[in-house]
């Protein structure tokens, strides 16, 4: 399967809108279940982290965004790469440590990153994707491109001096750039109540003079709807935006949580809350699509991450004979 | 044959003017980089020559500066950022060792960062310990940069050019002593390059091989020239780039001269210069040696204020004429 071109616009505007918001959804929930299956039955190695009921951020962002716009991402960052279009072979490969995967199998689940559809890869340290988010759009800017680059973050790169400097440097070069921060109220385990004063998190933007949004990060209208806004005023030249979307991730922060510091009553409650049937509500009740047509949806997803995992699996191994190639690209003549 | 005589903050002005005509791409950031001219005024009137967009002000941010510079690099720029003291790219090291240095690696070669970073490092200004380290060892042992250390206005000009080429992260250590002295060398005109990786050998003897680093290649220069006048011949050699490390030349010359002197400023504990002598040691060259491998560092220390002090803290020209003389006439 191949990288798909976006399909950008409002999820309700019409039946493939809505299908296509639906399906990534689905696709990001039905990669990080079968990721966590085959954790579960010790046939992938290392850590993962999931976004399990985070799905309609990444999604209602990117249908904002274009092809050639660019994203960088978290640790947890599977929802972000899929929403940009990514490859779900290549992505279960590398998690699989297979030749084929994104990197070949040297960076795994918090190193992804597909130049094909702008996505300049996923961070293993906590807020490190910002400033260069900030330096995409810098360059967009000064080679008068056109597009606009998103940085997804969680609550916990808020308090990184990373976010702060890249924020500034954002303002004040009124850059094409959204900060997007995932409020999902939990940094590993310190709630935004004991590592924030402020109770908005949007309103950090103030001190920046940016624009600082909160949406209901489960609604993946809402998300859309403040992500359009944002991105038509960066390509606007009006300078950046933050938008914080309220969410939970319903799994461990990864596979050593135990979910000590929150209750197995508040995690519920939030499953209540999950993106993917409160979307369904509002297609049914628009009539953009029919019961029938959303279960199909959700079975393509879930073929979809079939064939990615069975391609993936029957992958060459990624072997350490070629680990001294591409320390350093080489020097053209 | 040009025999124009640059000091070394003239000379990367140069090329870094030649870099930005030749390419659209190029662009400078940092911080007093613009009207100011940079701190230790290397940028000097590039601000006025091209535009306040390529060469960019920052406000005090070097994590910031350097994750834009990231960023912009990734997206089809050619970032020369500058770091005021290489001291403060301490505030930096996630961008540069985390980011900048492994994205090519550790994405599989799809992405890459052509990056250059400047900064002055050194002792010997009176600034004390947060504004006078000696970095090399520390980017030295960072897989994925590359690491110059220009000793003469010449090299660095020839240096800088192939590092703004260079399609990975170069960290480019100046020494702040060297930037108003002119070298001992013309600088020549135009866009001449010295590629990164090929050691220099400064001068041939046949008594002793002299590596060093950075400014210690001019303390030791001195000292070639002195001991000259007594009968002993030394071969001095400036790896330049000390990431990746060309050692053939070093090997070759132990094998002629049987002793191995190696000197840079930073502290001996983990020091650059151990890997050069490591790498003698492995060696088939370290059969030839006639005496133990002599070296001159840093005390492990902090650099200190006070001028006599700071003096101590780093090898100085008699430190290394005594340590050279020692080695030729204890070792026959």
């Amino acid at each position: 399967m191949v990288a798909q071109s976006l399909l950008m616009g409002h999820p309700l505007s019409s039946p493939d809108h809505a299908r296509h918001a639906l399906l990534y959804m689905y696709r990001i929930r039905k990669f990080e279940e079968a990721v966590e299956d085959l954790f579960g039955r010790g046939m992938m190695h290392g850590t993962m982290h999931l976004s399990i009921g985070q799905e309609a951020g990444p999604t209602g962002m990117c249908l904002a965004l274009r092809l050639e716009d660019q994203i960088t991402s978290t640790h947890r960052g599977h929802g972000h790469c899929i929403a940009k279009g990514a490859d779900l072979t290549r992505m279960m490969a590398e998690l699989l440590g297979k030749k084929i995967g994104y990197c070949g199998g040297r960076g795994g689940s918090m190193h992804i990153a597909d130049a094909e559809t702008g996505n300049l890869g996923a961070n293993g340290v906590v807020g490190g994707g910002i400033p260069i988010a900030v330096g995409a759009a810098l360059a967009s800017k000064m080679q008068h491109k056109g597009t606009v680059a998103v940085s997804f973050f969680g609550d916990g790169a808020m308090n990184e001096g990373a976010f702060h400097e890249a924020a500034n440097l954002a303002a004040i070069w009124k850059l094409p750039v959204i900060l997007f921060c995932e409020n999902n109220h939990y940094g590993m385990s310190s709630s935004t109540e004991k590592a924030f004063a402020i109770d908005r998190l949007a309103d950090r933007g103030l001190g920046y003079g940016i624009p600082g949004v909160t949406v209901d990060g489960n609604d993946v209208v809402a998300v859309y709807e403040a992500s359009e806004a944002a991105v038509a005023r960066a390509r606007n030249g009006e300078g950046p935006t933050l938008i914080e979307a309220i969410t939970y991730r319903w799994k461990g922060h990864s596979r050593s949580d135990k979910n000590l510091y929150r209750s197995k009553e508040e995690i519920d409650e939030w499953k209540d809350l999950d993106p993917i049937p409160k979307f369904i509500h509002r297609v049914l009740e628009a009539n953009l699509l029919r019961q029938d047509e959303i279960d199909a949806i959700q079975k393509q997803a879930t073929d979809q991450i079939i064939e990615a995992v069975n391609n993936a699996a029957a992958a060459e191994s990624a072997e350490p004979s070629g680990l001294l190639e591409a320390v350093f690209k080489a020097v053209s003549a | 044959m040009s025999d124009r005589m640059l000091t070394m903050a003239e000379a990367l002005r140069e090329a870094m003017g030649i870099a930005m005509e030749e390419r659209p791409e190029v662009f400078i950031l940092g911080e007093d980089i613009g009207i100011y001219g940079g701190a230790f005024g290397v940028t000097g009137d590039l601000y006025h020559r091209f535009s306040p967009l390529r060469v960019l002000d920052t406000p005090i941010s070097e994590l910031g500066i350097v994750g834009a510079a990231v960023g912009a690099a990734l997206s089809g720029m050619r970032p020369i950022v500058e770091i005021q003291f290489s001291d403060f790219t301490a505030q930096a090291m996630d961008q540069i060792a985390n980011q900048a240095a492994k994205i090519h690696f550790m994405l599989g070669g799809a992405l890459h960062v052509p990056l250059v970073l400047r900064t002055p490092q050194g002792s010997g200004t009176g600034a004390a310990a947060q504004h006078s380290q000696n970095l090399e060892t520390w980017f030295a042992n960072v897989p994925g940069l590359k690491v110059v250390v220009p000793s003469n206005p010449a090299d660095a000009k020839g240096l800088l050019l192939s590092a703004i080429d260079d399609p990975n992260p170069v960290i480019f250590l100046e020494h702040k002593l060297l930037y108003k002295i002119p070298g001992r060398d013309p600088v020549p005109e135009g866009a001449i390059r010295i590629p990164l990786g090929v050691s220099k050998v400064v001068r041939t003897g046949k008594d002793l091989t002299l590596v060093a680093t950075g400014i210690m290649v001019n303390k030791a220069f001195e000292v070639t020239e002195k001991l000259e006048a007594e009968g002993i011949s030394i071969t001095l050699i400036d790896p330049r780039t000390i990431s990746p490390l060309d050692m053939s030349p070093i090997l070759e010359s132990v094998e002629k001269t049987g002793r191995l002197l190696v000197v840079q400023e930073g502290p001996s504990h983990g020091g650059f210069i151990n890997e050069v002598i490591a790498r003698v040691s492995e060696s088939s060259s370290f059969g030839s040696l006639i005496a133990p491998i002599k070296r001159l560092a840093g005390m492990n220390i902090p650099i200190p204020y006070a001028p006599q002090l700071e003096k101590a803290a780093v090898p100085q020209v008699a430190d290394i004429e005594v340590a050279a003389r020692n080695l030729v006439k204890e070792w026959r």
